[in-house]
């Protein structure tokens, strides 16, 4: 038989407190973690924080003409960063003029057309393409592409030569030894961008094939029922539903071949002159200079490095929040309901 | 069915096995929907070797262009004539497009496929004679000339400054990328939205600009001498955003609900981080931290401006100048010499088996358990690598949050 206690009457039943304060161990385990994000927020903050100090010297002593000034003299007190940042904007336009359609074209073959059992390897074989340290890329780029580069160069000067893009200066596409004057073809930011644009591909394309694959099924199955093809169901569903994916993975690429450095700094023979003429010998991004100057530079000259470092920073940082706002807002990866 | 084959019917609800008719013709087999039927089997095969064979003949016969590149290329274009006509005979402009579609797909994945073998056949061949000699993984460059044969010098020494730089970088920068994770995941609060704002904003740091940080703070600014403790740092500082975003990208993808059941038991806040949480993202945290890693030990450009180039033994980071694989590569095939740029691609072929075993090492330990994934309870949680390569990238945008429609829809396909 159960007996129910008997009610004290005189006691006061006091209400449990209800507090969301760690007590015991866990007041140690809050205490300790927020100590260590503290810690990363202080090393991450004071590399900004410290480049933007180091910059702010460079930056006021030459003013607006360290962003239009092309050469880097700094015996003579001039130095901007014009030619370096065309440099950098046209190596990394050339990766992403090849980076994307193959990027493009990848993630679709993998996610759409690849056989079952074929798609995880090739997903792999992607993924182990992103860890394929930029050296070997650079090397591959200067001993295997680069004479076919020129001689591709030499062809698109020679038919194209009149679009500016693919002019060279000093130098006659139609000359009969052209073995000798091929040396103006190579060490060129057009071929320094294809060794970057094999860099940036696997990023890209992962980004795209992830998006692609999260594609509403009932979706596409809806428009093969339909009637449509497998092209007219990519059109149609695929592409669409993956815009803000494409969209994103391509600028996260863009993001990260402004930063190359390596296959640049082996590729590309440094000048100083802000232009467009990609199949010429010669140019410089910011990385490259920053690897060639940073041995003999003095303490101001190391500032105007930093300040370089710090712009190149700065339009990474701007690319991956525009690339992450995009990725973040489209349909791709909403899902709807099958 | 069952029941009206049986004439005589005993009583109502008996089942009778249906009696088969042994003159019947046989069973039609079903035509398989996935599959090409042979004749258009035979059109696929007859357009490739059509469009080899007037590639031939334009190239060597008729146009004067020569070499394989542009043998490929006129087969790409004939094999899209052919495919356009083929399937022009039969459909419309639709089917056309739809074959067109198909071969440009086809040919982009197969061009970067070929990239890929080429690069890693290429760096293998050049750099197959210094392998075959075992003093190669031996012994250091000490006195060993860019002309020297192959029997002389190694690059042991770079291996060794290689781990001993990366063994640094990953002490300091796993616990507190990870910590900085689970702090962002799992405690919140204003604070962490700072943290995770300033984090992903570093992700986006050029490796060679944290090098030159490194290089100015402690070469520069505090007059410490090129190490390998200066390398390990300037790695540090590019690895460390990249683990922690990448690890908190992990963390977020562990299912509420077992943290919820954790605490519901009545376990303490850091119990169930340490007993839930982290053991059902081990796989996630394992790939993050060693693509992580392979991405630090490949990084070249932090290196080359921190560690300075010794061409012997340096076991103690803190004394001097101390060579790594990725920097001896650059500064060997720098050189020109024949011989040395031969040791450089043997180097890199060291480098990137180091980088191939690290990553089947990740995929070996991100692979989902048979038995868990059966029961299907905690499929999302494990399946990392699927449902988030982003992850490994490295620098990648803020997370999507998609756990659960991922999940679903990997359900519903598989």
């Amino acid at each position: 038989m159960t007996t129910l206690p008997v009610q004290d009457a005189t006691v006061e039943v006091e209400p449990r407190t209800i507090s969301r304060k760690a007590t015991g161990a866990d007041r140690v385990f809050v205490h300790s973690i927020r100590a260590v994000g503290a810690t990363v927020l202080v090393i991450t903050g004071g590399v900004g924080l410290f480049l933007g100090w180091q910059a702010w010297p460079t930056l006021t002593h030459y003013g607006l003409s360290f962003f239009t000034e092309a050469s880097w003299q700094p015996e003579a007190d001039i130095l901007g960063i014009r030619a370096v940042l065309t440099g950098t904007v046209m190596v990394a336009l050339v990766a992403m003029a090849i980076a994307f359609p193959l990027a493009l074209l990848t993630a679709l073959y993998i996610s759409e057309y690849a056989p079952a059992f074929l798609r995880s390897t090739l997903v792999s074989l992607v993924d182990l393409m992103a860890a394929v340290p930029s050296i070997i890329w650079g090397l591959w780029g200067y001993f295997l592409i680069m004479p076919y580069a020129a001689e591709f160069a030499v062809w698109l000067d020679r038919n194209l030569g009149w679009v500016p893009l693919f002019d060279v200066h000093n130098a006659d596409p139609d000359a009969a030894l052209i073995d000798a004057a091929i040396s103006n073809y190579s060490f060129s930011m057009f071929c320094a961008g294809i060794a970057v644009a094999m860099m940036v591909l696997p990023m890209s394309c992962a980004v795209m094939r992830q998006v692609f694959s999260q594609t509403p099924p009932g979706e596409k199955e809806a428009a093969l029922a339909l009637g449509a093809t497998k092209w007219g169901m990519i059109r149609a569903v695929v592409l669409p539903f993956g815009r803000g994916g494409i969209i994103g993975g391509t600028m996260l690429g863009l993001g990260r071949a402004l930063g190359e450095t390596i296959a640049v700094l082996l590729i590309l023979s440094p000048s100083f002159e802000s232009k467009w003429r990609i199949l010429e010998i010669g140019g410089n991004t910011v990385s490259a200079l920053i690897a060639g100057r940073f041995g003999d530079a003095s303490k101001s000259q190391l500032s105007a490095l930093l300040a370089a470092g710090f712009v190149l920073f700065l339009i990474t940082l701007v690319v991956n929040t525009i690339a992450a706002m995009i990725v973040n807002r489209s349909r791709s990866g909403a899902g709807t309901d099958a | 069915m069952t029941t009206a084959l049986a004439p005589d019917t005993e009583a109502a609800g008996t089942t009778f096995l249906p009696r088969y008719d042994d003159d019947a013709p046989p069973p039609v087999p079903r035509a398989s929907l996935g599959r090409l039927p042979a004749d258009e089997k035979f059109l696929r095969i007859g357009s490739i070797a059509s469009a080899l064979g007037l590639a031939w003949l334009i190239t060597q016969r008729l146009l004067p262009l020569p070499g394989l590149p542009w043998f490929l290329v006129v087969a790409f274009l004939a094999l899209l004539l052919v495919g356009a006509v083929t399937s022009g005979m039969t459909g419309g402009l639709v089917e056309v497009r739809d074959r067109a579609a198909a071969t440009v797909i086809t040919a982009g994945a197969t061009v970067v496929g070929a990239v890929v073998l080429s690069a890693v056949v290429f760096v293998v061949v050049k750099g197959v004679e210094p392998l075959l000699h075992l003093n190669f993984y031996v012994d250091d460059m000490a006195g060993v000339g860019p002309k020297d044969p192959f029997d002389k010098g190694g690059i042991a020494h770079a291996v060794l400054g290689s781990l001993i730089q990366i063994g640094i970088a990953i002490a300091i920068t796993l616990p507190l990328g990870i910590g900085t994770a689970v702090f962002m995941s799992e405690v919140g609060g204003r604070f962490s939205r700072v943290v995770r704002t300033v984090v992903e904003a570093m992700t986006a740091l050029p490796s060679i600009v944290a090098g030159l940080f490194i290089y100015s703070v402690f070469i520069v600014a505090l007059g410490l001498p090129r190490s390998g403790l200066a390398a390990a740092l300037a790695i540090g500082v590019m690895m460390l955003p990249i683990i922690a975003r990448a690890a908190d990208v992990v963390l977020r993808v562990v299912p509420g609900g077992l943290r919820e059941a954790s605490l519901a038991l009545g376990a303490s806040r850091w119990r169930t981080v340490w007993y839930v949480v982290l053991p059902t993202a081990r796989p996630g945290l394992a790939t993050a931290c060693i693509l992580g890693i392979a991405r630090g030990i490949g990084e070249t450009s932090p290196v080359l401006l921190t560690s300075g180039n010794a061409q012997f033994f340096v076991v103690d980071p803190t004394d001097g100048v101390m060579n790594s694989l990725p920097l001896f590569i650059y500064s060997t095939v720098r050189s020109g010499e024949p011989n040395a740029i031969a040791r450089a691609f043997a180097a890199a072929t060291v480098l990137l088996a180091v980088v191939l075993a690290l990553f089947v090492l990740a995929r070996l330990i991100a692979r989902p358990k048979r038995t868990k994934a059966r029961r299907g309870r905690s499929r999302p949680a494990v399946d990392f690598v699927h449902s988030d390569p982003l992850v490994e990238m490295g620098p990648v945008a803020p997370a999507i949050d998609t756990t659960y429609t991922s999940h679903r829809i990997d359900q519903e396909t598989s």
